[in-house]
């Protein structure tokens, strides 16, 4: 213990000694750099300010270390930020007050080489003497700079499908295709009850998949109110749609649905993102939100075992809306 | 046999919560309090039609109510105990509020709703026996879409989900099942009373949640944290910028 006290008092007699000794040998030299007054104050202030970064280091380190302490993740965020402020202060103290600094300008020079300049415009003029075709030389080199461009900016086709929307109508549902839920168990029509909310996916497919997943919910018969083309999609009054919103392609993870139907709200799917609301009893159509197009049906039946499956697929495209999306329709 | 028999009384008595309420007391009640919209003998009214459009496609309808036949003591405990009913005015939305009736004067109105057809009694959650892990993720995949991940309430189109920091343990079991105003119901099946009481827990564990990372601005999401980040954070960099930096002389 006291070995160690002597070597940090040798040590720190050291360090102040040699700082002393240089500033006496320095004095009578002439100066490079202006020689401007000391500043003790804000020398003082500056080695405070790291000597307060140190204790609260060693703060830091007993916050840490002391297992009853509350709130330990604000003291240990106040001591680490108020030794990095300290030492920022500190810095800055150093900067401003303490070194020595001077400001020059300097002028532009005068131009050089006033009749080179000419020169070298006449050697470029001649340099070109040997071309014979300009005119079908520049629109050639126009051609080559265009393709290259188009080539480039030829990806961005990618933001919207024009040449493979195969992807965005091929879904797995196929006749026949049965509903599971998230652990892959097959939905009886029996399991869906009024006024819940259910998530459907198609079995044996990649629930990752653009038109895997589903939101089910059951409806009293009288509600319905299908447009023509969807007659006949729902199965004893369960409806199938898309999970992913036609506006943005987030999931429908809300569902609203009256107690009291005469004086409440009616029933609606509606997407969090930017509120798009459907109307699962009109075949999806959209009541509210910037979704363009309705919610893609599902046609449903119910086989001799009382299990939910497909009819066939999707009547519209699933996923977000791009241009020219409603100009087919998924092949049955 | 016997076995069997137990499990009958036990349901029968859980059949019926307020053994020691007055249900004569609660039909006065219910007839000073809730007759005008849900009709005599609680047979529900629905045909006082007025006319006109409330902005949402719907009829409006005058002191109309659902019928209160085979709702249980679930509903009325939860109803009541919120102060979810009496409603000022029939199409607005249930809010949590001042409780008109005292406690016993709730449990004999509750009573009497339960005697007029056979409905689930109120329920008794053990949220100590949940798993707070896994309530979380419950509570993630069926109740964050509208009430938010910490429970602080959020937007449907047509209604306000209300933020849970008040709900006791009972009556988030009874919100799940029967799914107030427009929430949708969950049944056994779909949550099963196991899950629920760890949803119980999750809910009263995000009433006060373990802030370790420090100021939780109100854990309603990026909003305020953005705010913070521009106002805060941007103004006192900027001015740390000012102080230290020399503005160049023209």
């Amino acid at each position: 213990m006291s070995r160690a006290k002597d070597t940090l008092l040798s040590g720190l007699v050291l360090v102040v000694g040699r700082g002393r000794r240089r500033h006496s040998s320095r004095s009578d030299a002439t100066r490079v750099v202006p020689d401007y007054d000391t500043n003790p104050g804000a020398e003082t202030a500056a080695i405070l300010l790291l000597l307060l970064s140190a204790l609260c280091c060693a703060g830091f380190l007993v916050v840490y270390g002391v297992e009853s302490i509350p709130h330990k993740t604000q003291y240990l965020g106040l001591a680490l930020g108020l030794a990095l402020v300290s030492i920022a202060a500190s810095l800055t103290i150093v900067a401003k007050k303490l070194i020595v600094n001077e400001e020059l300008v300097e002028e532009y020079p005068p131009q050089e080489h006033v009749g080179e300049v000419d020169l070298i415009a006449q050697v470029a003029e001649e340099s070109g003497s040997r071309f014979t075709r300009r005119r079908l030389f520049k629109l050639s080199l126009l051609a080559a700079g265009g393709g290259l461009a188009t080539a480039a900016l030829a990806p961005a086709l990618s933001f919207g499908p024009l040449l493979r929307v195969k992807y965005y109508f091929g879904t797995p549902w196929t006749r026949g295709r049965r509903l599971v839920d998230e652990d892959g168990k097959p939905y009886k029509a029996s399991d869906i009850e009024e006024k819940n909310f259910y998530t459907a996916f198609a079995e044996n497919a990649n629930k990752e998949e653009l038109g895997a997943s589903l939101v089910l919910v059951r409806l009293p018969k009288s509600t319905l109110d299908l447009p023509t083309e969807l007659q006949g999609y729902d199965a004893d009054g369960i409806v199938a749609y898309s999970k992913i919103c036609t506006h943005a392609g987030c999931a429908i993870a809300m569902y609203r649905v009256p107690t009291f139907t005469p004086t409440e709200p009616r029933p609606a799917l509606i997407c969090p993102c930017h509120y798009s609301t459907f109307d699962p009893a009109a075949g999806g159509t959209v009541t509210f939100g910037p979704a363009g197009r309705p919610l893609p049906m599902l046609p449903l039946e119910i086989d001799g075992r009382g299990f939910l499956r497909a009819q066939g697929n999707f009547n519209e495209a699933v996923g977000p809306s791009w241009w020219g999306v409603r100009n087919r329709k998924p092949s049955p | 046999m016997r076995a069997a028999g137990v499990v009958f009384l036990a349901a029968l008595l859980l059949a019926l919560p307020a053994a020691g309420a007055n249900v004569q007391n609660g039909k006065r009640l219910f007839g000073r309090y809730c007759v005008s919209c849900h009709g005599p003998n609680g047979e529900g009214a629905t045909d006082q039609k007025t006319g006109g459009s409330a902005g949402r496609n719907q009829t409006v309808f005058k002191g109309a109510g659902p019928s209160l036949k085979g709702v249980g003591a679930l509903s009325a405990d939860f109803y009541l105990t919120t102060g979810y009913m009496p409603l000022k005015r029939t199409g607005i939305q249930p809010r949590r509020g001042r409780l008109l009736l005292g406690p016993e004067q709730i449990a004999d109105l509750t009573a009497y709703v339960a005697s007029l057809g056979r409905g689930p009694a109120i329920p008794h959650p053990h949220p100590e026996r949940g798993n707070l892990s896994e309530g979380m993720h419950l509570f993630t995949e069926h109740c964050a879409g509208c009430h938010q991940v910490v429970a602080r309430g959020g937007y449907v189109t047509h209604a306000l989900p209300p933020g849970l920091g008040e709900a006791t343990p009972t009556q988030i079991a009874e919100a799940v099942r029967i799914g107030p105003y427009v929430m949708p119901a969950f049944s056994e099946k779909a949550i099963s009373n196991r899950e629920l009481d760890s949803i119980v827990k999750y809910v009263l564990y995000a009433k006060h949640p373990d802030d370790q990372g420090g100021w939780s601005l109100g854990d309603i999401g990026p909003i305020p944290e953005g705010l913070v980040t521009w106002f805060i954070a941007a103004a006192v960099l900027i001015a740390v910028c000012m102080v230290l930096g020399k503005r160049l002389r023209a």
